[in-house]
């Protein structure tokens, strides 16, 4: 046999090992282990604010830690950042590429990044001396889209690529620290856990991978999607993770127990989700929806809890500030809406 | 007679888009690819000739009106046979569908539906969006120009239409003799068909030509995501390249052997080791974790419990974030939550200064910001210093000092009641718990 075949063969084993760990693990589900919860009723939001300024299609949205500020991209070319709560244009930021497809804000409150189809993760600084909105740094390096990108802090970002690769960057030499490698498709999303040494990627092979921050390792593969992820969020505590798909279904994954624990899902609602964000407490998930709406899950009893209904085309984006006191939905009606 | 004509096909009309075709996208890859299906399975249900909806052929004042079903009936059928909670709901998905161009109203290139008596149609399969593919700008100028040649008021041009047109005769100024051409040789074809059969398949052809070519200020049901299409345009080179100047890979892995499968399925091997060197959790036991998060959470979600403090976005007072940002006179509520994890601890900057004063005490004079610095004293401070912190007498004396200053005094605060937004002006005592 060649050691090749010797390797595959080896790798066939270990993974049947893993498989029946993990259904060793499956002692129950979490819809029946929560089933003796109160369920928390129907949830209606309104609408508190709409911002309205962008010309095209809003691709991305991310809050400040503040609860009050949030940034978003749209195809017109602009980043805006905006004070959600007088709804004032802060920043209005024009970029040098407009097919910008993610954005970020650090939670210092002091950068703003973004990224797209030009490959590059540009970081602006928002408190210059002159008083005026710069790049202070451009991310060279993926040979492909950047999808997604979130700061660690004012000096480490980590991107997420069409080239099928993720990456943790040191902003201050422009250099990239460490790749992490392993998805067979485009990574379109990634979400830090709360103590940051940890991320998830999701991706177009229907994979969600658990890396460690520091050492590029892949710890972990999570699959049970039928189609892309386009979306993935780390639940509060940092031991799960929600992710949402073309297949119309989010899913919760737990890393303990190495598998999926919950399904969310309707045969009414066949759309793909763009989006996920969890409540402060994380007994809703929300996620967008292609077919224009904002759908609200009770991730403890897996039923819809409520439907978010206002934007008059795709909801690409969504958000829960920090404090948890509302949330943002943007779209490719050019507007962004806030709700609780 | 009008289903059969309506089952033979006009595909011969629009370039099939196979895989492989000039678009270089094939069905499967389209993203919205499950989301068809799904629609169409429904729309087969509400086709059936026993169970689906009512079509009938109307009779008004001189004409025939051929295959028709009111918007009435559908969203009965709806309610009646897909697991929908209400009528909105139920509009919502007949909506979704009709601007897919399942279902179409006859009189109008907007492509939605109303509950009421206006008359619909369902579209011919050769024109699903899983079927026929993104049609040619030449395609439409042979259908614009096709509906100029006939005289009929029925196929007269909308403002929009006629600007599209003369767009695309600028366009294809030089082959408009073809198009033209084109379109008299539909027309004597379209002839030989019966009078009804006609009708239906005008209005089923112009319902394809409002979701790829849609009335303007209407949502485009055929646009992609940037980054689907790119997805799906790419040429996949056969070994995957990771330029990272300057960079590293994972460690071990440099790009050379990522070339190699031998070296891949080693890293692999390395990478299910490791996983089974590490335990699994039974999932009863992190579902037991998830309830718990909550219920120690759950006054603390502004989604699930009405906040003791009125929430800015509602009531246009921004009152609550100046209070969250002071480092005097804390509410309770605020110092309980320093016990939940050391992260809600170090969040608060309150908490961060307050657990400062600890560690100066413990490690005399080292200050918050060296700890934080290396993170292996980090890891320690969680297992150690912070589990000493909650339980030293300087933290309870903290907490107790809140809790002493609150106790017995009346407040006035405007509290929202549950989601329905009812405001009322309570007098009451917060209560020591």
């Amino acid at each position: 046999m060649s050691e090749l075949e010797q390797l595959r063969q080896e790798a066939e084993q270990l993974k049947n090992q893993i498989r029946d760990a993990r259904k060793n693990a499956c002692d129950t589900s979490l819809a029946q282990a929560a089933a003796n919860v109160e369920p928390v009723g129907r949830i209606q939001m309104r609408t508190r604010r709409t911002l309205r300024g962008h010309l095209a299609k809003i691709y991305a949205m991310h809050w400040a830690t503040d609860s009050r500020n949030l940034v978003s991209a749209s195809q017109d070319g602009k980043l805006i950042v905006w004070d959600g709560y007088t709804t004032n244009k802060v920043h209005a930021i024009p970029l040098r590429s407009s097919w910008v497809m993610t954005c970020a804000y650090a939670p210092s409150g002091s950068f703003v990044a973004c990224g797209g189809l030009d490959n590059i993760c540009s970081i602006y600084s928002l408190k210059t001396r002159e008083g005026n909105v710069r790049v202070t740094r451009e991310l060279p390096g993926h040979t492909g889209y950047l999808s997604c990108c979130r700061f660690i802090d004012d000096n480490q970002i980590v991107t997420s690529s069409g080239d099928m690769t993720c990456a943790l960057w040191d902003i201050e030499t422009g250099q990239n620290t460490t790749t992490f490698a392993g998805h067979t498709g485009d990574v379109m999303s990634l979400s830090l856990a709360p103590d940051m040494r940890t991320f998830v990627s999701g991706a177009c092979d229907a994979s969600a991978k658990l890396w460690d921050t520091r050492d590029g390792m892949c710890h972990q593969t999570f699959t049970g999607h039928e189609s892309d992820i386009n979306a993935i969020t780390y639940f509060p505590n940092g031991y799960a993770f929600a992710t949402g798909s073309d297949d119309a279904t989010c899913r919760l994954f737990d890393i303990r127990a190495d598998q999926e624990i919950g399904m969310y899902s309707h045969d009414n609602i066949i759309c793909g989700i763009t989006s996920v964000a969890f409540s402060k407490s994380g007994r809703l998930l929300l996620g967008g929806y292609d077919d224009f709406n904002c759908n609200v899950w009770d991730t403890l009893r897996q039923d819809r809890a409520g439907v978010l209904a206002g934007h008059d085309n795709r909801v690409s984006c969504l958000g829960v500030t920090e404090d948890g006191m509302a949330v943002a939905t943007g779209s490719w009606d050019s507007f962004l809406k806030i709700w609780n | 007679m009008v289903r059969a004509a309506e089952k033979r096909s006009m595909a011969y009309r629009y370039k099939r888009h196979d895989a492989g075709s000039a678009n270089g996208q094939s069905h499967e890859d389209n993203p919205n690819w499950m989301t068809y299906k799904k629609m169409e399975a429904i729309l087969e249900r509400m086709q059936d000739e026993q169970t689906g909806v009512c079509v009938r052929t109307v009779k008004s004042f001189m004409t025939k009106i051929p295959s028709v079903f009111t918007g009435a009936d559908l969203i009965s059928w709806m309610m009646r046979n897909l697991d929908v909670d209400d009528q909105t709901e139920a509009l919502h998905m007949a909506n979704l569908m009709a601007s897919h161009g399942y279902m179409f109203p006859i009189d109008d290139h907007i492509l939605s539906v109303k509950n009421d008596n206006t008359y619909y149609r369902f579209q011919t399969p050769c024109f699903w969006p899983s079927r026929s593919g993104e049609p040619e700008n030449t395609d439409y100028a042979v259908y614009l120009c096709k509906r100029t040649m006939q005289n009929k008021q029925r196929l007269e041009l909308a403002d929009y239409e006629a600007e599209n047109l003369a767009r695309l005769q600028k366009m294809f100024s030089r082959k408009w003799e073809f198009i033209y051409m084109q379109a008299e040789a539909q027309i004597k074809v379209d002839k030989k068909r019966d009078k009804l059969e006609r009708k239906v398949l005008d209005s089923q052809e112009r319902a394809f030509w409002d979701v790829h070519r849609p009335v303007p200020g209407c949502v485009n049901t055929t646009e992609v995501d940037i980054k689907k299409a790119c997805k799906n345009n790419k040429a996949r080179p056969a070994r995957i390249s990771y330029i990272v100047p300057g960079g590293r890979l994972s460690p071990g892995v440099s790009v050379n052997d990522l070339h190699d499968p031998a070296q891949g399925l080693t890293q692999e091997i390395e990478c299910y080791r490791r996983r089974l060197g590490r335990r699994w959790v039974k999932v009863s036991k992190v579902a037991e974790s998830y309830t718990s998060y909550y219920e120690q959470y759950a006054e603390f979600d502004a989604f699930i419990t009405p906040q003791e403090y009125a929430n800015p976005w509602i009531v246009d007072n921004a009152e609550l974030w100046d209070l969250e940002k002071t480092m005097k006179d804390l509410p309770q509520r605020r110092v309980k939550k320093w016990t939940f994890s050391i992260y809600e601890l170090l969040k608060d900057p309150a908490g961060r200064d307050h657990f400062g004063k600890f560690l100066a005490k413990e490690f005399s004079g080292e200050n918050l910001n060296h700890f934080l610095l290396d993170h292996n004293i980090f890891k320690l401070m969680k297992n150690d210093s912070y589990t000493r912190y909650l339980r030293s007498d300087m933290y309870k004396e903290f907490l107790n000092g809140t809790k002493k200053k609150s106790s017995g005094k009346r407040s006035l605060t405007l509290r929202i009641e549950s989601r329905r937004s009812v405001l009322s002006l309570t007098n009451y005592s917060t209560k020591s718990t």
